[in-house]
């Protein structure tokens, strides 16, 4: 309350005093919205403090101008995130704005990023569509149907004929399930069943029996994370570990925020993903024992989305020699290639999204606690989504 | 086989449904308060019990009984300090009264404990499945069985052969007459109205594994205990047992059989029970 009354005196104040105009301009203001409460809470505090640990390590100024980041919670509904998008354009001259942890709140934003000229950065929501909403729109993320693609192709590969699917019945588990199906099926794999899981029911005993009986070689899935536990927890309470029935699915299902806390039910479980925090380049090491020793905490794809999403704006700041209108900061983004504690990526310059390595990885436990371990890898993966056009 | 097997899962998911919600068919029938916030304190247990076990090692059963004491503290203590201000108000009063209490438990929990989904740290010998005459059966649902079936009994008992329990059910019938033959009105009702709590808490520490937990809780689950305790009617501890029977078999069978339509099993058999028997499986007539 005090904090909004000072910064509303200071405006009311910016406004006679016009040199305080001048000083403005000094500073490239960051408008990060993100969900800092609620169920997708873990998502903003990993963008958040991976956007803090970057300005920690490099420093906040950047081509001669300081780098100031706002913080707003929009508790992931897209109406909060349309309301604080408009504040932070209209009232605090933002130059960006950035996060977005669901898709509905980056559709919700984009409209407002093309009638500005702002540039907006995704760094978690992960549909197809949003880039296409605005051409001041650049992702730092990834799609769904990246990671789920990858592994249809990879399980047709490598012995997998008979799969179930088990997806929550909503947006991202229905697209997940589309990706999948087009590229297993054309890789010569049949889906012998489809279940569709509520999405406000956890308790899987009676979709997993069904599994149990329809013997497949391997089950394919796709939750919320919260709920990826619940479900291999319940996967082995059944003994289908022990079946031989695999579990393979996109990465999000074994998220490195959640891992642990699965139990050793979840050892074995392959998926495909960009990120894991057991990737072995020195660069991933040094990200993920800075973030330990920052927030004690391992960091997951959703921090490795914000680390990128800031180092893309550092970046093209650079490129433009500090010049921070909208169009000059989206055209340097374009065609940016960099190395990531992810891997290599690079921003498509026709449709401003992520491209990206796609790791397969299974889940080991190392040092007494449970990995991702990466094993094989799919190259500059393109947005499925936008490549059949 | 497989039959049997749906039937176990079905009795066990029902058995922790009725565990979890016969608080609430205490408090809204017996003592006829509606609490919707009841959840909460069977999230608190749940919490509670995570917390013993994953962070300071207790084991599973230790614990157990401890998310019931905490819950019943808890529930003791708002009890005496906010609900009893509510008995005589009228039943919206104290639907806007506790949906607001949810609100607080959601948040209160999810900033100090974090939103993500929290998991118990179970033993190996709760885990996996043991062969029963060639079915096979969840250890931790065949715990919850026992558990939930025991804790029946001796709640049936309680209530129908001790002199607490004629003295509840004289309080809740006619307080006056009650307190002038020298019942203690106010302190049976709190505590009953504890030991509700704690059952909430009980199956919420149980459920933790099933259902999963996080500051949701209350509100993700809010539906299914008043489909329990209507479709059971509210004015014994029987019918919403068998409800709950009924629905947790009626659910998974559902899920298994008609997966297109799993989630809406439960909400048809409801509607179909309440057509049929408009104040629950054993409701009384709507005298009150």
């Amino acid at each position: 309350m005090l904090k909004t009354f000072i910064s509303a005196a200071v405006a009311a104040a910016g406004v006679f005093a016009l040199g305080a105009v001048a000083n403005a301009q000094e500073a490239v203001k960051i408008g990060l919205i993100v969900p800092m409460t609620g169920g997708q809470a873990s998502t903003g505090q990993q963008i958040n403090n991976a956007i803090k640990l970057y300005q920690q390590k490099n420093g906040d100024t950047v081509a001669g101008k300081k780098v100031e980041v706002i913080l707003k919670d929009d508790a992931a509904v897209p109406d909060n995130t349309k309301r604080l998008a408009q504040e932070l354009i209209v009232n605090e001259k933002v130059n960006i704005i950035a996060g977005f942890g669901v898709t509905p709140a980056a559709l919700a934003a984009a409209p407002l990023a093309t009638q500005a000229k702002v540039p907006l950065i995704v760094m978690a929501a992960g549909t197809s569509i949003i880039t296409e909403r605005s051409p001041y729109i650049a992702r730092t993320s990834f799609t769904l149907a990246q990671s789920s693609t990858i592994i249809g192709d990879w399980a047709a590969k490598n012995g997998i004929k008979k799969v179930v699917t088990l997806t929550s019945d909503y947006a991202p588990g229905n697209d997940a399930l589309a990706a999948f199906k087009e590229h297993f099926t054309a890789g010569g794999g049949a889906i012998v069943e489809e279940v569709k899981v509520p999405l406000a029911n956890p308790d899987f005993a009676p979709f997993l029996q069904r599994m149990k009986d329809a013997k497949p070689d391997a089950v394919f899935v796709f939750v919320p994370a919260g709920q990826g536990g619940n479900f291999m927890k319940q996967y082995a309470e059944r003994g289908l570990d022990k079946s031989g029935i695999k579990v393979i699915g996109p990465g999000d299902v074994m998220d490195d925020d959640l891992l642990n806390g699965m139990g050793d039910a979840a050892i074995g479980a392959v998926t495909a993903h960009l990120y894991s925090a057991a990737h072995p380049s020195a660069m991933n090491k040094a990200f993920v024992a800075d973030y330990k020793k920052a927030y004690n905490a391992r960091p997951g794809f959703m921090a490795v989305g914000g680390w990128d999403g800031i180092h893309l704006i550092y970046e093209a700041l650079k490129k433009t020699g500090g010049k921070a209108d909208g169009d000059s900061l989206i055209a340097a983004m374009k065609g940016m290639k960099w190395e990531s504690p992810r891997g290599p990526i690079s921003i498509d310059p026709e449709t401003r999204d992520i491209v990206q390595n796609i790791y397969i990885r299974e889940v080991k436990k190392v040092d007494g606690e449970l990995y991702n371990v990466e094993f094989a890898t799919f190259e500059a993966v393109k947005d499925p989504g936008k490549t059949k056009k | 086989m497989t039959l049997l097997t749906i039937l176990f899962d079905g009795v066990a998911y029902g058995m922790l449904l009725f565990v979890l919600a016969c608080g609430l068919a205490v408090t809204l029938g017996l003592m006829n308060f509606v609490n919707l916030a009841h959840g909460a304190f069977a999230m608190a247990g749940g919490y509670v019990c995570a917390i013993l076990v994953n962070r300071i090692g207790w084991p599973f059963f230790a614990a157990l009984p401890m998310a019931f004491i905490a819950s019943a503290l808890i529930g003791a203590v708002l009890e005496r300090t906010l609900y009893r201000h509510l008995y005589h108000r009228s039943h919206l009063d104290q639907v806007l009264f506790s949906i607001g209490l949810v609100f607080m438990a959601v948040t209160g929990v999810d900033y100090v404990m974090g939103s993500s989904q929290m998991f118990i740290n179970l033993p190996s010998y709760l885990q996996g499945q043991i062969d029963l005459f060639g079915l096979h059966v969840g250890r931790y649902r065949l715990m919850i069985v026992v558990i939930c079936g025991l804790l029946t009994i001796a709640l049936q008992l309680i209530l129908s052969k001790t002199r607490f329990g004629s003295r509840l059910r004289a309080a809740v019938d006619d307080p006056r007459a009650a307190s002038g033959l020298g019942i203690n009105v106010p302190q049976v009702f709190a505590f009953t109205f504890a030991f509700g709590c704690g059952l909430a808490g009980m199956g919420g520490a149980l459920g933790a594994e099933i259902l999963g937990l996080d500051p949701h809780f209350p509100l993700k689950f809010m539906i299914y205990f008043l489909i329990v305790v209507t479709v059971g009617g509210s004015s014994s501890i029987t019918g919403p047992f068998f409800a709950s029977l009924l629905l947790g078999i009626g659910d998974v069978a559902g899920k298994y059989y008609v997966p297109t339509l799993g989630a809406f099993v439960i909400y048809t058999l409801m509607i179909v029970i309440l057509l049929w028997r408009p104040n629950g499986l054993f409701g009384r007539s709507a005298a009150r």
